[in-house]
């Protein structure tokens, strides 16, 4: 039985336009944080800052096993039983559990199809993928001057029911010629109406690269749905945030997936020094923010590069640990840049891992915040500078209050950020214990807190799915109206990642794509998404767009 | 009171009530314009168009130095031939030293007319040759600097008292460019008749949610949003045809409704459109002619359907850095250095090539391969913010950079 979506809209909404709202306090002065909720309200208040929005039922649901007991769960996601739709619904996106190496094979950018046919590289095993990377290879070499396959006219004609039973009609390999010369119209109905196998195959054919993106957003936000472990989703959400990486800034298109998998999610709730050398040691990170080309001055003229990258060094110190007044100097960021000379990667543009190159290493002493770290500590120097950085009250303060921020209000309660960060540095940086600070803190649950943050537009766009239980089939054409409400899922170029004040998201610019969002959900216009019986008004409301 | 201060006041009241009939879409488009042309410190505003060329345009096959021998040497498959060598598709000289690319021949007259000027071996300082960095760095205004929020174009709005017209900055596409993001209201558009909610009734609704709503934060976005869709409708009401047939594709469309938005008079001052597809690093020749055939011709359609009103005008065009000075072994180019922009408009001093040419010699290269830049890109956008715009205020548009002006407007 599929729950009532009118009734979901009613908790998630409803509760919104209560005379409560009147409390808030829209004028810029102190909010109300020693002001506590009722026990409704507090439910409403975990679902909505917890996960990506309630489903109908799910208040009932933390009823029933108690807020102290749901949180508790959440805390400790391993314990949950994943939703076995959510598998189900992953299992097409291969892409996501294949280290980057196989991936580039796999679904390989142009480049690497040169290098196929060059024989530098072998072509993957699989016959089939094969044959349409061997026609994607000649499609290359004549690029925009091949002439379409005679049978590709003979689709453009007709609705696309027609069109696919033209295509399976034709014997394999005509498919994957007329495939790979589909004009992208024609590849757009194709798409809508082919069963997943033969959608996959279409994909492949049309840019195999671009699957890879596509992957990845679509388990973003299918995982953002349908998982049951919502506040892990959350914090993968934040955490790769905080650790922003761009897609597609050259071979981070396929490092992004395994960052993300190996480096963030498993540490969203473990020990903060520990996710920071995941992402310090990550390929993605050291491609992005450049440290992969850093080098002493000397070793610089070897390698074409152009000596000491202090791109990384900077981020690390301003925006990962210690915060823009976290009290560095312009000198700490070249000494720490010194020390992280040497963290490349082995080939980036064929998906390899982290090596320490200790040619490219500046080997002399450096100071660090006052800290001296000893000449010829080789690949150690980087590893001081993050047990100094994930050690420093700073870091402590900067993480409580982007944490605070994100889960309580745009301006946190000194006091709050102060409890965190206490935790922080008692329990040498341990996540869960700082999460669990915060979420036994009157703060929390406070009038104060209480619908004061607005949503990113992914949180609009899961919490509007989920809010009418509505079924997604393909998640991509959701991927575009997350983008187009501002927000195009791992493509912040900028490392600060996106904001999660209120003033981001509030502007003209996104606004109309908010409510128009709201109108094609409950409209049924959004392919892949079924929805039945959703108000348009109810999503696109004000009210909706805050939690 | 004095009698002064009430007439503003009951002026201030009256605008008001006009903007509310404008915000439920009930004035007619003379009435919308007169509100916001009110607001005016002059009755005729200057306009700055941008257009970025994402990929990094080979500006050395653009605006061709065929007077260089160098350049002949390092692209011995791809260069353009020099002007009257009797090759057909030379390049079109423009001052015995430079010439344009033979698919630019649409844009040879407006430089003759001394309404366009290039600015040769310009482009950012910032040696990285990511795509993806110099990009931002050029849009952030801020080469070098990651940590930049907003963009050089949001800044470059001049602060103005009163009530500033809700499409004062418009880029066409689905979301903000870095250019445009920041403080200042702006708007993306794809189409102007698109500019609204998908469902009327239900866009009635909105309104009133919005427009009426408790937080003033709420609020503000949504009478912002709002009096734009009832401007881009009001527009979008009239009988329009444009004045100049622009070619197929991304780039004349953009201009297209740029050029209608302008016509319109509801007060842009700043526009933004981008095309893509400029990474040639195989095959070039043929992939940069069509590519190049559809610029000019957009650029040339965009002037023409303008006509007088060019007067007030920029265009400048940017990409984010250019290519290597030889081509690769795939009868293409790879990252390179400095580039070209394009300055068009009534008010431009052009007919000539600014920029002081580094040469193409080897030890003339910049870091042995690329064209060396002679010319900040921010010196150009300097210029025209502070010349065309009038904006007073560079050093917040530019922050650590004093541009230096070449005299281009």
């Amino acid at each position: 039985m599929r729950p009532n979506a009118v009734l979901a809209l009613g908790f998630a909404v409803g509760l919104a336009a209560l005379p409560a709202r009147a409390a808030r306090n829209d004028h810029g002065g102190a909010r109300p944080f020693s002001q506590p909720l009722s026990k409704d309200e507090k439910i409403e208040q975990a679902v909505n800052r917890l996960t990506f929005g309630p489903r109908a039922g799910d208040a009932a649901l933390v009823r029933a096993v108690g807020l102290k007991k749901w949180l508790d769960m959440q805390l400790h996601p391993a314990r949950i039983a994943e939703n076995p739709a959510l598998a189900e619904k992953l299992r097409a996106l291969d892409t996501l559990t294949m280290p980057a190496e196989e991936m580039v094979r796999d679904y390989p950018p142009p480049q690497i199809i040169r290098q196929m046919v060059a024989g530098d590289i072998p072509f993957p095993a699989d016959p089939e993928r094969q044959r349409v990377i061997r026609m994607l290879a000649e499609r290359l070499d004549t690029k925009k001057g091949a002439p379409e396959p005679a049978e590709a006219p003979t689709l453009e004609g007709g609705t696309p029911q027609l069109r696919l039973a033209a295509f399976e009609a034709l014997p394999i390999e005509k498919q994957d010629e007329v495939m790979v010369a589909l004009p992208a119209g024609v590849r757009q109905g194709l798409l809508q109406v082919a069963p997943p196998e033969l959608r996959r195959k279409i994909e492949l054919a049309a840019g195999p690269q671009q699957l890879v993106a596509r992957d990845l957003a679509e388990a973003k936000l299918l995982r953002a749905i349908y998982s049951n472990r919502q506040l892990e989703e959350v914090l993968a959400d934040f955490w790769f945030n905080h650790f922003n990486v761009y897609l597609d800034k050259g071979a981070d298109h396929y490092l992004v997936t395994s960052y993300e998998r190996d480096a963030i999610r498993p540490r969203v709730l473990g020990r903060f020094r520990d996710l920071l050398e995941a992402t310090a040691k990550s390929p993605a990170m050291l491609f992005y923010l450049d440290n992969w080309e850093s080098a002493r001055p000397s070793a610089a003229r070897a390698r074409a590069g152009r000596g000491l990258n202090e791109n990384y060094g900077r981020e690390l110190l301003e925006l990962h640990t210690l915060g823009v007044d976290g009290g560095y100097t312009q000198k700490d960021v070249t000494e720490v840049a010194r020390c992280f000379t040497g963290w490349t990667i082995d080939r980036p543009q064929r998906g390899g891992g982290f090596v320490f190159n200790k040619k490219l290493h500046d080997d002399g002493e450096k100071v660090v915040l006052g800290v001296r770290i000893r000449a010829g500590g080789g690949i150690e120097d980087g590893e001081k500078v993050l047990d100094i950085l994930a050690r420093h009250p700073s870091t402590a303060r900067f993480i409580s209050l982007k944490l605070a921020q994100r889960f309580v209000a745009d301006d946190p309660p000194a006091s709050l950020v102060d409890r965190m960060a206490r935790t922080f540095v008692r329990t040498d940086g341990d996540l869960r214990a700082v999460m669990k600070t915060m979420l036994g803190s009157r703060e929390f649950w406070s009038r104060g807190a209480w619908r004061s943050k607005t949503k990113s537009p992914l949180e609009v766009v899961a919490s509007a799915v989920r809010a009418v239980n509505g079924d997604v089939d393909t998640a991509t054409a959701l991927v575009n109206q997350v983008a187009q409400l501002g927000e195009p899922l791992y493509r912040k170029s900028e490392p600060t990642g996106y904001s999660n004040a209120r003033e981001a998201w509030l502007s003209s610019a996104g606004l109309l794509a908010r409510m128009n969002f709201a109108v094609r959900l409950a409209s049924n216009r959004i392919p892949g998404v079924k929805v039945s019986g959703a108000d348009a008004l109810a999503l696109g409301a004000p009210a909706f767009q805050e939690h | 009171m004095n009698t002064k201060e009430r007439g503003s006041q009951r002026r201030v009241f009256l605008r008001d009530s006009a903007l509310a009939m404008v915000g439920m879409g009930a004035a007619p488009l003379w009435l919308t314009r007169a509100l916001y042309a009110a607001d005016a410190p002059s009755p005729r505003k200057k306009i700055l168009v941008a257009i970025f060329q994402r990929g990094a345009a080979d500006g050395l096959n653009i605006v061709v130095p065929h007077g260089e021998k160098a350049y002949y040497d390092l692209r011995p498959t791809i260069a353009i031939s020099r002007p009257a060598s009797g090759v057909p598709d030379a390049a079109i000289d423009l001052d015995g030293f430079f010439g344009l690319h033979p698919s630019l021949a649409p844009l040879k007259p407006l430089f003759d007319r001394k309404l366009m000027a290039i600015v040769d071996a310009a482009g950012s300082p910032d040696p990285t040759r990511s795509h993806f960095d110099a990009q931002d760095y050029m849009e952030s205004g801020t080469p070098g600097v990651k940590a930049t929020g907003d963009g050089w174009m949001n800044r470059a709005l001049p602060q103005e008292p009163g009530r500033p017209s809700p499409v004062r900055a418009v880029a066409v596409g689905a979301t903000l460019p870095r250019s445009m993001a920041g403080r200042n209201p702006a708007v993306a558009l794809e189409t102007i008749g698109g500019f609204q909610v998908l469902d009327a009734k239900a866009g009635q609704a909105f309104q009133q949610m919005y427009t009426e709503a408790a937080d003033p934060l709420v609020r503000a976005a949504g009478r912002e949003t709002f009096e734009a869709v009832a401007m881009l409708q009001s527009i979008q009401k009239q009988p329009y045809t444009p004045a100049a047939d622009y070619p197929p594709g991304r780039l004349g469309n953009s201009l297209k409704q740029i050029a209608q938005l302008i016509k319109a008079r509801v007060g842009v001052e700043l526009a933004f459109a981008d095309v893509g597809g400029w990474d040639h690093h195989v095959n070039e020749a043929g992939q940069l002619a069509a590519l190049l055939r559809e610029y000019g011709q957009a650029l040339a359609a965009f002037w023409q359907d303008m006509g007088d009103l060019m007067a007030d005008v920029v265009v400048v065009t940017m990409s984010e850095f250019g290519r290597t000075a030889r081509e690769n072994g795939d009868r293409g180019t790879d990252h390179g250095h400095a580039n070209c922009m394009f300055v068009m408009g009534g008010g431009v001093r052009g007919g000539k090539v600014y920029g002081r040419w580094p040469g193409l010699a080897k030890e003339q290269l910049y870091e042995g391969r690329d064209l060396a830049l002679t010319t900040d890109f921010r010196d150009v956008l300097g210029e025209l913010v502070s010349r065309h715009l009038g904006n007073p205020s560079l050093a917040g548009v530019f922050p650590g950079h004093a541009p230096r002006f070449l005299g281009v407007v």
